[in-house]
């Protein structure tokens, strides 16, 4: 890599010390981008322009905010009611999180689509899931925050997953809690963990991108760059387009914040935390209604916890279950119909999660259960043996069938 | 092929938006009752109407909402505290300071300890919130039979019916069915989870006398006192959905820019 030549003397002196803007270049002018990369590829920018709409709301709000149980509903009301813009705010990192989630389940089914996770992006992916149980992490915690109904059963019946583990159970449940019940301590470490972490994934998120950088973006067709025809420069190409992909976001984001913003949170939680009177139903926030779903599918405690975490945990390894070396499902004629069943699957057990485990909603989460997890373990190894791909086209420019299919 | 990448992607985001949405009405049609001697076998109509303040360009009825405060006032605060709301407060429904202030004197609220250390009662200022009609949630619940009158603040936002709840509740009255029994001091009310109510019908006709010469018909004070609370639930509504629309027409302004500006670029590409 050739450095550019600055004519600015300001900039030269800097670059002299610290090359900034040889490597902003370097990003901008050199780094190659496949040129056929559709719209699915803009929701990596828009989950990083997320975290940056929910740290920045989020330092807002935390200056308003009182983390104790007498004080927290109504400290959350007084934003809403009292602090200049309190509502906008408030209501920005409250439908934030969902838009955050939105766009990072998007981003993920397109990279299980075209096959991001695969050689040589496997650890991509895997700081990837990483980001995802951070931000599930995050998300429980903030929505314990405004001390409702369900903040307060949420966090009861999410920390009490941890009793389940044999012999010591209990104690971490105590020791998750800084006493024998969900009360102040729990509050306040959470709200210290809800700040700190979207700075620990922000860490993450810098990995992730150095990692992506190493190889590049994937692409549609899933096969590598062969040469320069096959590429854009970042700028102005992309930037250009993944401000239209921030606009259109923005519209419907702010769409949701103005005229419908507690479409997608639960009443109960306007209700002040009250231990002594449980809520008809506990739901969590709808992100995490699928997990929900595995987790109650599951007849055993225990047994259900894991199946929980397992649901996340494949992910991790699904490098090595697929190990078809086709990426995109474009040319994988048979992952192409498995990739919408599981999206369907996902969706079921979203309704599932959402509805008392009782009746046709229990059977139909351990199907949809069952099905992701064989999904992942039993269909993809065995589909990476049998299924006989498309013709690959020769390269990104030249989209003639190569005659090959690796 | 752009256009059908941009819907293909909108398309997967407004499902994941329709689902994260009806994940939540599902689960709140799920909350229906069981079956029993006391389900009602005809739920009391209650007239669809149609609230000011919902839809983009809503508002609230500012003069409705005062007379819903003085149904509060009249009725409601003997039992139901209103912590979140503020006398000055009613000055976003167009009340003015005169007005404000001659309300809150008519409350009496804790000084601050004066110099003999003693708390003695002042007249409520304008930044008073309003007084709490019980000291503590013991003694709401000793004075009604045991069941503790929710406060009302955000009691619209607070229910999965929203707007709709402070109606049905109050339109929910009726004659208990055939074999349910209702203890003493409770009331059957067909809209109410578990149909016993521990609140008596609270609004009689001319319960309450308005200023404006409105006459107090247990209709309109059912609107009034919904309007009111829609407002202390959500005060910032009017200044929320005003701003949305001017945010919304630079948003689309913007984006149709920052369209035209991506085509422009990879106008060469294509």
């Amino acid at each position: 890599m050739s450095s550019p030549e600055f004519s600015n003397p300001i900039v030269r002196w800097i670059e002299y010390r610290l090359p900034v803007f040889s490597m902003l270049h370097h990003e901008m002018h050199e780094y190659p981008t496949p040129r056929n990369l559709n719209y699915m590829w803009n929701f990596g920018s828009l989950a990083g322009f997320m975290l940056v709409v929910m740290i920045v709301s989020g330092i807002v709000l935390s200056m308003n905010y009182t983390a104790h149980v007498d004080y927290a509903f109504a400290s959350v009301e007084r934003i809403m009611r009292d602090v200049d813009y309190g509502w906008l705010v408030r209501y920005i990192h409250m439908n934030g999180a969902s838009f955050f989630f939105i766009v990072v389940y998007i981003h993920i089914f397109r990279g299980l689509y075209y096959g991001s996770y695969k050689a040589p992006r496997e650890l991509l992916w895997i700081l990837g899931v990483v980001i995802l149980l951070l931000m599930m992490a995050t998300a429980f915690m903030g929505y314990v925050l405004p001390w409702g109904q369900m903040s307060f059963w949420g966090a009861t019946v999410i920390t009490n997953l941890f009793s389940a583990i044999p012999l010591i159970g209990e104690n971490i449940v105590t020791w998750l809690w800084g006493g024998f019940t969900v009360d102040n301590p729990t509050l306040n470490r959470f709200f210290s963990l809800h700040f700190l972490l979207p700075f620990v994934i922000a860490g993450v998120v810098i990995l992730h991108i150095a990692a992506l950088h190493q190889h590049g973006s994937n692409n549609p067709l899933g096969i590598d760059i062969k040469n320069k025809g096959d590429t854009l420069p970042f700028h102005p190409y992309y930037t250009v387009k993944d401000l239209f992909g921030v606009g259109l976001l923005l519209t419907i984001f702010m769409a949701v914040v103005s005229y419908a913003p507690n479409y997608m949170g639960h009443p109960d939680n306007y209700v002040e935390a009250n231990p002594l009177v449980t809520p008809a139903h506990i739901v969590p926030e709808w992100y995490f209604l699928p997990f929900y779903a595995i987790l109650r599918a599951v007849p055993d405690k225990l047994g259900g916890v894991i199946a929980m975490f397992a649901a996340i945990a494949v992910l991790f390894v699904l490098p090595w279950l697929d190990r078809s070396p086709i990426r995109s499902a474009k040319f994988r004629p048979v992952y192409f119909v498995l990739f919408w069943v599981l999206l369907a699957d996902c969706i079921l057990l979203g309704f599932c999660g959402a509805n008392p485990a009782e009746g046709i909603w229990v059977v139909l989460s351990r199907i949809g259960t069952v099905y992701y997890f064989a999904h992942f373990i039993i269909l993809l190894p065995l589909l990476s043996l049998y299924e006989r791909p498309i013709d690959l086209p020769l390269s990104i420019s030249n989209p003639s069938p190569s005659g090959s299919n690796a | 092929m752009n256009l059908k990448s941009i819907s293909s992607s909108l398309f997967a985001g407004i499902i994941l938006l329709a689902c994260s949405g009806t994940f939540s009405t599902i689960a709140v049609a799920a909350g229906a009752q069981k079956e029993s001697a006391c389900t009602p076998r005809e739920l009391p109509a209650i007239p669809e109407r149609k609230w000011s303040f919902q839809g983009i360009f809503g508002h609230y009825d500012h003069d409705s909402a005062l007379r819903g405060f003085e149904v509060y006032k009249g009725v409601c605060a003997s039992c139901h505290s209103l912590n979140l709301f503020a006398f000055r407060n009613l000055a976003a429904l167009g009340a003015t300071e005169e007005e404000i202030k001659g309300v809150a004197q008519e409350f009496e609220v804790p000084a601050a300890p004066n110099d003999d250390g003693e708390i003695v009662a002042r007249k409520a200022l304008p930044s008073d919130h309003f007084p709490k009609p019980y000291p503590n949630l013991k003694a709401a619940a000793a004075a009604n039979g045991g069941a503790i009158p929710p406060d009302l603040s955000l009691i619209v936002k607070a229910r999965a019916d929203l707007e709709a709840h402070v109606p049905k509740i109050l339109g929910g009255y009726m004659t208990p069915p055939a074999g349910c029994d209702i203890p003493e001091g409770r009331y059957y009310n067909a809209y109410f989870p578990g149909y016993q109510i521990s609140m008596a019908p609270p609004l009689l006709a001319d319960a309450v006398t308005y200023n404006d010469g409105t006459p107090a018909t247990v209709e309109q004070m059912t609107v009034d006192i919904n309007n009111f609370l829609a407002f202390v639930a959500e005060p910032k509504l009017e200044e929320r959905k005003q701003t949305g629309l001017k945010v919304l027409i630079f948003l689309i302004i913007l984006t149709v820019l920052l369209y035209l500006a991506k085509r422009e670029v990879w106008r060469k590409v294509h």
